[in-house]
């Protein structure tokens, strides 16, 4: 039996649950990724209809009309442009919300107009009598020229009713309902008589969408005779919104009620307490606390239990395995490198999953409210606190999170400062260095030292951010149109679905993104640290004995086994790449180990631990049953003879992985989002050498 | 009474008369500040930036220097 399909595009306005809706649709039938060639989030999901019917779901982003002004929007209107593009819908869905039905629908009758089937979805009903909303959906339907669905996402009601519409599109109704082209008759008549194939509102969005974004290929459109200046295309664009609100004024007129004496209001007493001149601030950075108490302190369970998991792992395969090549290529190589990144997910996850409680709760609009003007004074904006604080998780998602900021020199600045906060890459390597340099004790009973320690880390980033970003206010010259609107959209508490699906989407793609990388320079530097150039490499068990009848020591023979590899590993091709780099790293109190993890960190910082992992068991193969944490605590300076990792080396490590910029990825992104090579190369220099200079400054004073 | 929107009182509200064109971006006007629709300034942000305002029933906060070229009337059973 064949099964139809049917191509859906989910629209509407920011904080409508247009997503709750999707998740409701497809479920965990969704797959995450980018449209081609620009980093936009895009979201398929999978629908089952009837037995023989099944739709594709296009989750666009969130918009409030089809004048994009930022590159998520355009994403929406080059697809709905578009009839030759596989994706374009034979049904849009526009789902707005009860509560701001006025301001939702705007972007509803621009859809309209493009003559697709639309259904109109009318979501968190379950909300209008609580607010003494009351609708006359039959007069609506007549007057929108569409079907409407009342749905609750959040109780998963009326889903059914949509799909049913969904199965029935053909009988929607595709005219527009209103027309737009009255407000310049003249103007549109002469559109008509040039293009008479095209349809008049899709002429008008091609016209006038540079406007506001330039990205827009115009080649089909020739010039006609009759062209209009930016100015009376912009006033023509006011022209076009306020007709288009008097009719949907005047539809809700008749098709709305609202009973204000029966709506409760929860939302300003909420304003009133978590946007206090001093209560929100302290509301506020409790918040943060409590994120990073509890990434330290709840994941570190099931982190401690993966590292010493993965340990017994190697030494059981170690044991089963036999001798050779290839067990050694699993038990050294492949899991300790596997280990470096499962150890992660439990923070990552923790990560994701308040980050996304505070975005759905809608708390997050409200910092940005809170924070706006202080943060005017480093050249940021309100807006930046997103990418700032979303850049705990990874800084790729937090600088696509800027393109909501306006103006574009506060924007460049986000970009470029977001990277210097502690990204979950960074933490594994602080959290090792820390349990190491810093003592497991409880300070008035609440406060665990090491977690305190990691939130000084933590502020440093930030600290350092608002710094470059100051420095970056007062000395680029960019003189740009400034604005600033945010919508404060009504609490809602967390659903879980939603909360759930983003965590696992996130985390899946970061272990899988993260772990290849890792896993393929694992691999190499087995290879790198297994194999070694010259005689030297090849005669080492000789070399050493030498060396120990020359100095008469005897010692057993697990300690000459050791030493034969310690031998072999600074032999090998790794050991003498580390050896040439160690006078560079020797003022930092690094040895050549730390070295090899710092120059594979440039791949991506959360290698560190794997690659330090990956040395440690090629060296110490008997003793393959010890976590990375007591390997790491056991190793000795050469130099000194102390131990290798003392407060002074530890600082410094610690200040190194705080500022250096030790990401491609990121590098990759600052490059698409700026569009020039010229930003990513001052972050990369910047930082790094700042992370060099503070470093040594550290290491030198301390040791 | 003729002001614009950074000389309401928190809690007052006004009917939008006109604004600057030049000045206020299109997205304000796609959320809902169009001239006789009803604002009314909810909270001002510590510090005395952004403004919270009800605009059309939407709620949306803007800085001073947009808010400043959108010019109300008072009515006259608010003053």
């Amino acid at each position: 039996m064949k099964v139809g399909n049917i191509n859906i595009a989910l629209i509407g306005n920011p904080n409508t649950g247009k997503t709750s809706v999707f998740n409701q649709l497809t479920g965990l039938n969704q797959q995450v990724g980018n449209y081609p060639g620009i980093t936009v989030e895009k979201k398929v999901g999978v629908c089952k209809l009837a037995s023989n019917l099944k739709a594709t779901i296009l989750d666009l982003p969130g918009t409030y009309s089809l004048n994009a002004s930022s590159l998520d929007e355009n994403v929406v209107i080059e697809l709905l442009l578009n009839k030759n593009d596989k994706d374009y819908p034979d049904v849009a869905i526009v789902v707005t919300e009860v509560e701001n039905l006025k301001r939702n629908l705007l972007l509803f009758t621009q859809i309209k107009d493009l003559e697709i089937p639309t259904i109109l979805v009318i979501n968190m009903a379950d909300r209008m009598s609580y607010k003494g909303i009351s609708l006359d959906i039959p007069y609506l339907e007549k007057a929108l020229k569409t079907k409407i669905a009342l749905t609750s996402s959040r109780k998963g009601e009326g889903i059914d009713e949509l799909k049913n519409l969904i199965i029935n599109y053909r009988n929607i109704p595709t005219e527009p309902c209103l027309n737009a082209s009255e407000i310049d008759v003249e103007y549109f008549g002469n559109l008509r008589r040039a293009f008479p194939n095209q349809s008049l509102y899709k002429l008008w969005l091609v016209i006038t969408q540079d406007v506001n974004f330039v990205n827009l290929d115009r080649k089909e459109l020739p010039n006609p005779s009759f062209t209009k200046s930016k100015d009376q295309l912009k006033r023509l664009q006011h022209k076009e919104t306020i007709k288009r609100y008097q009719f949907i004024n005047d539809t809700l007129k008749v098709g709305q009620t609202i009973d204000l004496a029966t709506a409760k209001d929860l939302r300003s007493k909420f304003d009133r307490v978590l946007m206090h001149k001093f209560f929100g601030y302290v509301i506020f950075l409790f918040v943060l606390m409590v994120i990073f108490q509890s990434i330290f302190d709840w994941a570190s369970v099931p982190m401690e239990f993966i590292d010493s998991s993965f340990a017994s792992l190697s030494a059981w395969t170690a044991s089963v395995l036999p001798n050779g090549i290839l067990t050694d290529l699993i038990t050294q190589g492949i899991i300790p490198g596997l280990g470096g990144i499962i150890i992660f997910i439990p923070q990552i996850a923790f990560l994701f999953l308040f980050i996304s409680i505070l975005e759905e709760s809608g708390y997050m609009s409200r910092v940005v409210f809170l924070m706006d003007k202080s943060m005017r004074k480093f050249g940021l904006s309100g807006k930046s606190v997103v990418p700032l604080i979303s850049g705990t998780a990874c800084a790729i998602p937090a600088i696509m999170s800027t393109r909501n900021i306006e103006n574009w020199k506060e924007r460049l600045i986000s970009i470029l400062v977001t990277p210097f906060t502690t990204c979950s890459a960074r933490l594994p390597v602080y959290a090792i260095i820390i349990s190491m340099i810093v003592p497991n004790k409880r300070i008035f009973y609440i406060f665990n030292m090491q977690g305190f320690a990691l939130m000084l880390m933590y502020l440093i980033g930030f600290a350092m951010a608002l710094f470059s970003a100051w420095i970056l206010h007062k000395t680029l010259k960019i003189e740009s149109k400034s604005y600033f609107v945010i919508e404060m959209p009504n609490y809602k508490l967390p659903m879980f679905k939603n909360v759930a699906i983003n965590v696992i989407e996130k985390t899946k793609s970061f272990v899988f993104g993260a772990g290849k990388i890792i896993m393929a320079l694992s691999i190499v530097l087995w290879f790198l640290a297994s194999y070694g150039p010259g005689s030297d490499f090849k005669n080492a068990e000789a070399n050493v004995m030498k060396e120990l009848s020359d100095s008469n020591t005897k010692l057993n023979p697990s300690v000459i086994e050791k030493k034969v590899n310690t031998y072999k590993l600074e032999n090998s091709y790794i050991g003498i790449i580390g050896k040439s780099i160690e006078p560079v790293i020797t003022p930092l109190g690094y040895d050549w180990k730390i070295g090899i993890a710092i120059v594979s960190s440039f791949a991506a910082r959360e290698v560190f631990v794997g690659t330090l992992a990956t040395i440690y068991s090629i060296e110490d193969s008997e003793n393959q049953e010890a976590t990375i944490k007591q390997k790491l605590a056991e190793e000795i300076n050469p130099v000194t003879g102390d131990k290798l990792f003392n407060v002074a080396s530890g600082v410094s490590l610690l200040l190194f992985y705080a500022f250096a910029m030790q990401c491609m990825s990121t590098l990759a992104i600052t490059k698409k989002e700026t569009n020039s090579w010229r930003w990513p190369l001052i972050q990369l220099i910047f930082m790094s050498g700042f992370a060099y200079l503070t470093a040594l400054i550290a290491y030198q004073i301390l040791k | 009474m003729v002001l614009n929107i950074t000389q309401l009182q928190i809690g007052q509200k006004g009917i939008i008369e006109d604004f600057d064109i030049d000045k206020v971006p299109l997205k304000l006007l796609e959320m809902g500040c169009l001239p006789g629709n009803e604002v009314q300034l909810l909270q001002v942000a510590p510090f005395g930036d952004p403004l919270y305002l009800i605009v059309n029933d939407s709620h949306l906060a803007v800085r001073v220097e947009t808010a400043r070229n959108i010019i109300v009337t008072i009515p006259n059973s608010e003053q």
